[in-house]
């Protein structure tokens, strides 16, 4: 298998405080890895890290063989990493159409004169783009909901709406920061399934961040566990749930 | 006159101004600190109390400081009164029909004024005999004296009310988080209109001074204070007060020095040109923090 | 023939019926001197409107210096009709192109700040803009620029406005437009969709001072004289007004914003002494009752009973 993704002792200073450091990691083509690890421990910024959002302080991400460094995140969401947000992001005011829509942007080709005048690839491409986008909110049941906006959504949906924007951006690499969050088992059911459909139908790699961890040791490959933003533990799901740091991780207490 | 005489001159003169501006400066920024708004209505407020102040001493005959006095009371309710009539419907609406609703107000001040007052400007009455300081070469007179006085005695007292009293800490509260602060206890809304009332009794004052200082008032002399003062305020880092007081003295002695040296036309483009230079590498102001939004 | 450009054939269509019967009325003479006057000043303020909407609207960047960007475009203008009698549509065309260079030359820096600190900064960069032509006395510094030739007529502003709404509405139904939608909805999530945030900032802020400056021209050339303090920031303001009171994110907003505010300016000069009261207040009660303006985010053709309209007509 070839190496998508490969992080070289990443580390992330706010002012004094070490929010991660030595963050080494490895994700192989078409791999479901899970990101777990106590509140607090520098998993969201690890995926901001990954993004663009932040850049390190010191360290080297390397992605499809070119490194990150430097580049701004829509520069690397162009190059194949699309992510969702723990706290959800969408354009609210916005139809569930357009915010599919949106993500399509960096692989649309007609330019500014051509959509001002309406010419040339205009018309040709808008369409795919609009047929495109009500193909993927079928798979994520959202295509009765097209035209609501998007803010009016349940919660479950607009959870999954990110996931199917994030796809939208075509990327290699899905980072999906907590998409369980605040789901009910059922939904978290669900998702899972979901989850290990696109992935295969769309030829995925994905890092999940979650705090459920049901949903972590039911799908995900290999686990990564953070503690105060360092990588504590690292294997297949059965060993980390016996590695006795992990647990004293989880559960506190001297073991 | 050599330079350096007239470079400190020209100080003198920067900080009467500036002191001005920071009055104006400080309801400016109390008002943003709190409910996130630029009052542009702030500088009309400035010109009420100016007019307020000229009608105490040509009608009921007081001298300055009762005068003054009078202003800050009577304008400080009638921003009060603002607040209460014009933003308080609007807690919950867009930002932006907020101040669109601040545009109207200051503009229903404006013209209102001129109904009442007529446009043609007022000679401020003299209120003391001119009187002058030589320090040398240079000289400071009784006007600037009033102005660094009163505005030294206001800046005391406003800092003692925000950082001792009460209601201080509310006001600090209510900046800091409206619905944390209800939830403490606070009556949010009681503390944005104490706002309103001292900011807006500050600018009056300021109003008052510069009536004294230049001698002619008119219904629209609040327009380009006002968009000064908010210029200090953010030079200074807005919702700090002693950033609007920094900033305020700051673009004063600026415009002072840029029309003594360079030339008066372009004393406003040099205040400007600060601000965004300002802004372009510190952008929360001289005194403000750089925060985030957290991804 | 699809069902998108059949609209924009309508809607030209439309355009030109209008055009035709105000024309008309005007050769007739029914429109006097001073409501055409105000026709032609309705025309240039949609132009405007419509322009710092595609920027405060649509991207969501709170911009206070449209005035600014018109007095380039119009001492741009202005200069060279009169000075080197160059033709109307290049001088307008140069105009725009002065105003947009200096838009995104303003824009690159500036439009990092956020919110209230960019109106701020945009207002201040207005004001020196009109300082700096103020001390150019090759223009006429402070007592203005005489001997304009009378260019702007009916068909001109008309067309120009026409023509600043089909680019507008465009632009904003492309994928560049819903890049800067998508920016005032969510920066952060705009960027992580692959939007270069800075890159449709400046677009959009560099297409709206195009048009104003487009605009300037064509307001330069309805008078003999113009001078500086007619493009102080009291005038972004009132583009401004236009565009929260039409509503932010909607066109048929702007047009209706730019046409309201002009009218009732022009209703009210009889009255000069109540007209800037009455205006002050006709705001404040629309704010109160309105805050998100008339037709915030919608446009007319989304409006209940047309879209039903068109569902019976089989098109979504």
């Amino acid at each position: 298998m070839a190496e998508l993704l490969k992080t070289n002792h990443v580390s992330k200073m706010f002012g004094g405080l070490k929010a991660v450091s030595d963050f080494d990691v490895y994700i192989n083509q078409g791999e479901l890895i899970g990101l777990i690890g106590p509140n607090g421990a520098g998993k969201t910024t690890a995926f901001n890290l990954l993004t663009g959002v932040y850049q390190p302080t010191s360290g080297t991400i390397t992605f499809d063989g070119k490194s990150l460094l430097g580049m701004k995140p829509y520069q690397i969401t162009q190059h194949g990493i699309a992510r969702t947000f723990q706290n959800i992001r969408l354009f609210s005011e916005l139809s569930v159409l357009d915010n599919v829509k949106i993500a399509y942007h960096s692989h649309v080709k007609y330019g500014l004169l051509e959509a001002v005048f309406r010419m040339g690839r205009y018309f040709q491409e808008e369409q795919e783009v609009t047929e495109k986008s009500l193909e993927l909110l079928k798979i994520f049941k959202l295509a009765d909901k097209a035209y609501e906006t998007a803010k009016n959504l349940p919660y479950g949906a607009q959870r999954r709406l990110e996931i199917a924007r994030a796809l939208a951006a075509q990327p290699k690499l899905l980072l999906l920061d907590e998409p369980a969050a605040g789901m009910n088992p059922q939904e978290t059911q669900e998702l899972m399934e979901m989850i290990r459909w696109i992935r295969s139908q769309f030829g995925l790699t994905i890092l999940l961040i979650e705090h459920d961890m049901s949903l972590v040791m039911g799908i995900c490959e290999r686990i990564y566990v953070l503690e105060y933003g360092q990588i504590i533990a690292h294997g297949v799901p059965e060993e980390i749930k016996h590695n006795p740091d992990v647990i004293r991780a989880y559960l506190g207490g001297e073991a | 006159m050599d330079f350096a005489s007239q470079f400190v001159q020209q100080l003198i003169n920067g900080i009467s101004l500036g002191s001005i501006y920071a009055l104006i400066a400080l309801g400016y920024t109390m008002i943003y600190g709190i409910i996130k708004l630029i009052n542009f209505a702030h500088g009309d407020i400035y010109m009420v109390g100016a007019y307020i102040g000229f009608f105490a001493i040509t009608m009921i005959h007081v001298s300055i400081v009762p005068a003054l006095l009078i202003s800050m009371v009577v304008t400080g309710l009638l921003g009060m009164l603002v607040e209460r009539l014009a933003y308080k419907p609007l807690r919950q609406a867009p930002r932006i029909s907020v101040l669109i609703t601040a545009i109207g107000v200051s503009f229903f001040l404006e013209y209102t004024s001129m109904y009442f007052v007529s446009p043609t400007p007022r000679t401020f009455p003299a209120v003391f005999d001119n009187v002058s300081l030589h320090f040398g070469s240079f000289m400071v007179n009784g006007q600037q004296l009033l102005i660094f006085g009163i505005t030294f005695i206001l800046m005391v007292v406003l800092t003692y009310i925000v950082q001792k009293t009460k209601i201080g800490k509310a006001m600090r509260a209510v900046s800091f988080d409206v619905e944390t602060a209800q939830l403490m206890g606070i009556d949010a809304d009681r503390v944005i209109s104490i706002t309103f009332g001292i900011g807006s009794a500050l600018a009056a004052a300021a109003g008052v001074l510069v009536g004294v200082y230049y001698n002619s008032i008119d219904p629209l002399m609040g327009i380009m204070p006002g968009l000064k003062a908010f210029v200090a305020a953010v030079l200074g880092g807005i919702g700090i007060l002693p950033g609007a007081m920094a900033g305020g003295l700051i673009l004063g002695v600026i415009e002072a020095l840029v029309s003594g040296f360079i030339s008066s036309t372009f004393r406003d483009a040099a205040a400007f040109a600060i601000l965004i230079l300002v802004l372009l590498f510190k952008p929360s102001g001289l005194l403000g923090k750089n925060t985030r939004e957290k991804v | 023939m699809n069902t998108i450009r059949k609209n924009d054939l309508l809607l030209i269509g439309l355009g030109i019926v209008v055009f035709a019967v105000l024309q008309g009325m005007m050769t007739e003479g029914l429109i006097g001197a001073f409501w055409k006057l105000n026709i032609f000043i309705i025309c240039i303020n949609i132009i405007l409107s419509a322009s710092l909407n595609l920027i405060n609207g649509y991207t969501g960047q709170f911009s206070l210096g449209h005035a600014g960007f018109m007095a380039v475009g119009a001492y741009v203008g202005v200069v060279l009709t009169t000075n080197f009698h160059w033709p109307f549509l290049l001088a307008l065309v140069a105009g725009g192109a002065a105003a947009a260079l200096l838009g995104c030359l303003i824009g690159l820096p500036t439009l990092r700040l956020n919110g209230d600190y960019l109106a701020i900064a945009t207002l201040g960069l207005g004001e020196i803009i009109r300082i700096v032509i103020m001390n150019i006395q090759y223009v006429g510094g402070a007592a203005g620029f005489t001997g304009i030739p009378h260019l702007t007529t009916f068909p001109w502003v008309f067309f120009v406005m026409l023509f600043t709404l089909i680019v507008v509405k465009n632009f904003v139904n492309s994928t560049h437009g819903r890049a800067c939608i998508a920016i005032r909805e969510n920066e952060i999530a705009a960027e992580a969709m692959g939007v270069n945030t800075t890159k449709y900032k400046v677009i959009a802020f560099t297409i709206g001072a195009a048009f104003a400056g487009v605009a300037g021209g064509l307001f330069a050339h309805c008078f003999y004289i113009i001078n500086p303090s007619s493009f102080t920031f009291m005038q972004s303001f009132n583009y401004l007004i236009m565009v929260v009171m039409g509503g932010l994110g909607s066109l048929t907003g702007s047009i209706a914003g730019a046409f309201v505010v002009t009218f009732i300016s022009a209703a009210l000069a009889s009255w000069p002494e109540f007209r800037m009261i009455i205006y002050a207040l006709a705001l404040i009660l629309l704010m109160f009752y309105r805050p998100q303006g008339l037709f915030g985010y919608i446009e007319l053709t989304q409006i209940g009973i047309i879209q039903r309209l068109k569902l019976k007509g089989g098109h979504k």
